[in-house]
């Protein structure tokens, strides 16, 4: 088996990861923070731990301004509906994923609010000027796709935040996170939104967002919260304000493994090895004959995140034979559409290929090798 | 310390119980963290009762806002400013 698909989630995880899931629910398993007893606070350690080492990884400033959410989707739904207002105009690259269009969607039905698309070139770039002029009076945030998960093209967000001033950015990390470093404080950004079964290595279940202080997103969810129980409103201090209801605390110990995992082995090792990957791959990609291969590797910060077709073969066809082959890829829209019109490839989408820390270059070798055959077919 | 002159802590949220259980082992500090007195909060989490010198907690906070201080002294507990 040959696993392909880190884009989605990353697979297999490291041993770190799955000793403190084992660690939780075999010897810890209390609800965090609720009940006073050992395991209730062990429980809550856990979080707390996590939550500190995830600040420092993203070099922001107060561990409390990082939020627990169910993944990356419920992030970028929480700084979109918690921030934008009726009338507010906001602006998005033409790379973003549907779990920013439909919330963006929904709000131009409900708040009318106004959303202009910048157009990305095929080789993913952002045009800056382009930028610069279409920010109106009443932009209130920028989003932007930190990596593609189409194509793997990143975005200078420092320079994107320069451009903006004051207008609040929010980046959507699900595909940089854990790959590149990620410097919250030196690029001011404004909400970091992510999934953690991605390059983080947690299980799946678990996202976060990062909120720079003076941003003060609308909560969405009002609930137990552990804390000020004999009142009836929801605590406004953090992380309170934004988190309610039992957490996913089995998944925050797998973050846990993970960043401990990411720690020892050095993001800098760990981002070297994916361009390697990512190299190797299109390296290989360019020498299939009848093999399209979109984006560009212009820019070495790509995260290993690449699309492909065959000529005369739909992106279906490829995927069901590697499938045959247990060579497990991505294949269609990859949930985005818009994506994909940037690059000429809607509606048919493409093949995505998504190696991981783990793959091994035999393992690349031998994928190419698979689809030479399925090309030459 | 004796046991019958101690000092019970309360913060807005188990993440600020923590950041002081973090800060206290760093400098050593004895502590132990207890379930909410029912009588001082009807909060179901948890507080931290201090085995060390109250008046060189102040200034380990920073910006870790107190909630409540609560001096027992072996009968009643009397909510007092920190220190």
């Amino acid at each position: 088996m040959i696993y392909l698909d880190n884009a989605a989630t990353s697979f297999p995880k490291p041993k770190e990861t799955i000793e403190q899931l084992t660690r939780f629910v075999t010897t810890v398993g209390g609800n965090p923070g609720r009940s006073g007893h050992k395991l209730s606070v062990e429980a809550a350690r856990i979080i707390f731990e996590a939550r500190d080492k995830l600040v420092e990884f993203i070099h922001g400033k107060k561990s409390e301004r990082v939020i627990f959410t169910a993944n990356g989707t419920e992030s970028l739904n929480f700084a979109i509906l918690g921030l934008l207002d009726e009338n507010d105009h906001v602006i998005t690259t033409s790379l973003e994923h549907n779990s920013v269009m439909r919330p963006l969607m929904h709000l131009k039905q409900r708040r009318a609010v106004e959303h202009t698309v910048m157009q990305c070139g095929p080789d993913g770039r952002l045009d800056m000027e382009a930028l610069a002029r279409a920010m109106r009076k009443n932009t209130k945030a920028v989003i932007i796709n930190h990596g593609s998960n189409v194509i793997g093209t990143t975005q200078p967000l420092g320079e994107i935040k320069q451009v903006i001033g004051n207008t609040i950015l929010i980046a959507d990390a699900c595909q940089t996170i854990g790959s590149l470093p990620i410097d919250v404080d030196r690029d001011n950004i404004d909400v970091l939104c992510f999934s953690c079964h991605k390059s983080l290595f947690a299980v799946q279940g678990l996202g976060a967002l990062y909120i720079k202080e003076g941003i003060d997103p609308r909560p969405l969810k009002f609930g137990g919260t552990g804390s000020k129980s004999e009142s009836s409103e929801h605590p406004d201090f953090l992380p309170d304000r934004y988190e309610c209801g039992t957490p996913n605390t089995p998944g925050i110990a797998s973050l846990l493994g993970g960043l401990t995992f990411i720690e020892k082995e050095g993001l800098g090792r760990i981002a070297a090895r994916k361009r390697a990957l990512r190299e190797k791959l299109l390296q290989g990609l360019s020498g299939i004959e009848h093999a399209t291969v979109y984006g560009s590797n212009a820019n070495n910060a790509n995260v290993p995140v690449i699309s492909f077709n065959l000529k005369n073969k739909l992106p279906s066809e490829v995927g069901y034979e590697l499938n045959q082959r247990e060579i497990y890829v991505r294949v269609g829209l990859t949930c985005a559409p818009m994506a994909h019109k940037t690059i000429g490839t809607f509606p048919t989408g493409t093949v995505r290929v998504s190696p991981g820390y783990f793959t091994t270059d035999e393992e690349i070798d031998r994928f190419l090798e698979a689809l030479q055959h399925i090309a030459g077919q | 310390m004796p046991d019958n002159n101690l000092y019970y802590v309360l913060f807005h949220t188990i993440h600020d119980v923590l950041r002081v259980e973090k800060i206290l082992k760093e400098h050593g500090l004895g502590h132990e963290l207890v379930p909410v007195p029912r009588n001082l909060s009807s909060d179901c989490g948890i507080c931290v009762k201090l085995h060390s010198e109250i008046e060189l907690l102040r200034p380990l906070l920073s910006d870790i806002e107190v909630a409540k201080c609560v001096l027992f002294d072996g009968k009643e507990y009397t909510s007092v400013q920190l220190p």
